[in-house]
């Protein structure tokens, strides 16, 4: 029942970088096989951005709504208090009571945060 | 007892590896890049083959849904219509656009398809046959499915359109929202396992998968885990970055030919990787169904390949996701944002506490 990274390469993190270029080398090539076979033409038309064939009005990369701004900080919280917990969860028997109840404390912290951000109106799409 | 087929895959890799070191006698240095290759290659492979694997199985399950047959053209059954339609996007010009941010347009799909291949890489294929398996695996893998957002809202962003744009917002605050009930709902299990290494995990579940151990807070954690996973990868009732009649096609619309089917291909693969993560968490990724006492059943099931078992959970649970899509209606943004930050998100941190309870208290089985 050994089921570590293959070929026993130690360095996981070489494993990581290869999966990483494998990644890069899949994008790359299609492209190059892609512009080796596909046709090119220009027209200024084409050029155009595609707004249902209707002409462009105005900047495109504009201010957008502030709501997915509110929403992305609260993820940030509870992002974040993810990550605290993970390292808890790993060593939750041997840490016993008393990271039991260091941890409650965090958490009714993060629960009141939530609480809060709830009445507050934080949670509603406007 | 000896276990008449021999299902680990580290016996075959470390005889290559024997051969490269020792019978050809090449130096250290030599070996692990050839083994590299050999991996990176692998990879290459097994990702291609299965997007298109996946995209004809999608096409055939939503035919049936639907009373159709689906494509039965190219090949026996249309299994060679995907190969097709990969030559054939190949074929497309890729349409040369004027006033985009060039360099961020050409950057998302690199982003969007490294995310997916190196979450593939986390995942446990077979007995031995994993790619990357840190200590810290599944959080590494949350971690790397997070870069995907990155490239979508790149995309939507470089593209100066303005549905490009609100796709690619949507898609930004829907998969940030429903990445802390995937998060949490894996910390849950987490909590259950005692470690967070993928092998470490899949070990812990040879008498019993989670979903069994865990019994009540683990099947919370899955009916919540697999809400969040669909909305995860954008699909089924939460397609709301590419509703068709609203946003043309989300934040792709600018992107023509190859282009474009990277972010298709990246949308299948992440389904196969969010199941492939809850056959890990839940059902024991490689590992065949065990109950403890029960020898001879046990022993009846490992006859059958620990990849087989992988890639058969795997396959049932996307059918799950699969079968949501052709389903349910779309949700409406403010339902889709209340579903998760009123309800999941609070369910799921009163699942966290139970589950805390059960393992103090060892109510668990086993």
């Amino acid at each position: 029942m050994t089921s570590l990274a293959i070929f026993g390469i130690e360095n996981n993190p070489l494993l990581a970088l290869v999966a990483m270029l494998t990644g890069v080398a899949l994008v790359a090539l299609a492209l190059w096989i892609a512009g080796l076979i596909s046709p090119k033409s220009y027209n200024p038309q084409k050029g155009q951005p595609y707004e249902c064939g209707i002409p462009t009005r105005g900047e495109s990369m504009s201010q957008f709504k502030v709501g997915y701004y509110l929403f992305a900080i609260l993820f940030l919280m509870f992002d974040v208090e993810t990550v605290f917990l993970f390292p808890w969860a790993v060593k939750m028997k041997a840490l016993g009571y008393e990271g039991l109840i260091s941890i409650a404390v965090f958490f009714c912290v993060l629960v009141l945060g939530l609480i809060y951000a709830w009445r507050k109106g934080a949670l509603e799409w406007k | 007892m000896i276990p008449l087929v021999i299902d680990d895959f580290s016996v075959v890799c470390d005889a290559v590896n024997n051969f490269l070191l020792y019978t050809c006698g090449l130096p250290k240095w030599l070996t692990v890049t050839i083994e590299c290759i050999g991996v990176g290659v692998g990879l290459l492979l097994a990702y291609a083959l299965l997007a298109l694997f996946y995209i004809l199985y999608e096409r055939k399950i939503c035919a049936y849904i639907q009373c159709r047959v689906g494509p039965v053209r190219v090949g026996p059954w249309g299994l060679f219509q995907s190969f097709a339609d990969m030559f054939k996007i190949l074929i497309k010009e890729l349409i040369h656009l004027d006033n985009i941010d060039r360099f961020l347009f050409a950057l998302a799909p690199y982003l969007v398809i490294i995310a997916s291949v190196i979450c593939f890489a986390v995942l446990p294929w077979g007995n031995g046959l994993q790619i990357i398996d840190f200590n810290i695996g599944i959080f590494f893998l949350i971690a790397c499915s997070s870069i995907g957002v990155l490239g979508i809202l790149l995309a939507g962003w470089s593209s100066a359109n303005k549905f490009t744009l609100i796709g690619a917002m949507r898609s930004g605050a829907q998969m940030v929202s429903y990445e802390l009930s995937v998060g949490l709902s894996i910390l849950t299990m987490v909590c259950l396992a005692g470690t967070m290494s993928v092998g470490g995990i899949v070990a812990e579940q040879e008498n019993l998968w989670f979903i069994f151990k865990g019994h009540v807070p683990a099947v919370i954690a899955f009916v919540i885990y697999m809400i969040a996973a669909t909305a995860e990868t954008n699909r089924g009732p939460f397609d709301l970055p590419e509703a068709e009649s609203e946003l043309t096609a989300g934040y792709h619309t600018e992107y023509s030919g190859i282009h474009f089917g990277f972010f298709y291909l990246a949308e299948y693969l992440n389904l196969f990787i969010v199941s492939g993560v809850a056959s890990l968490m839940f059902f024991g990724g490689w590992m065949p169904l065990h109950f403890p006492g029960w020898d001879t059943f046990n022993h009846i099931m490992d006859y059958c390949p620990s990849v087989i078992w992988f890639l058969l959970k795997c396959f049932v649970l996307s059918y799950v996701i699969i079968w949501f899509k052709w389903t349910f209606p779309r949700l409406r943004i403010d339902n889709l944002l209340a579903l998760e930050w009123k309800y999941l998100l609070p369910i799921n941190l009163a699942n966290l506490v139970l589950m805390v309870l059960i393992i103090v208290f060892g109510w668990h089985i086993v």
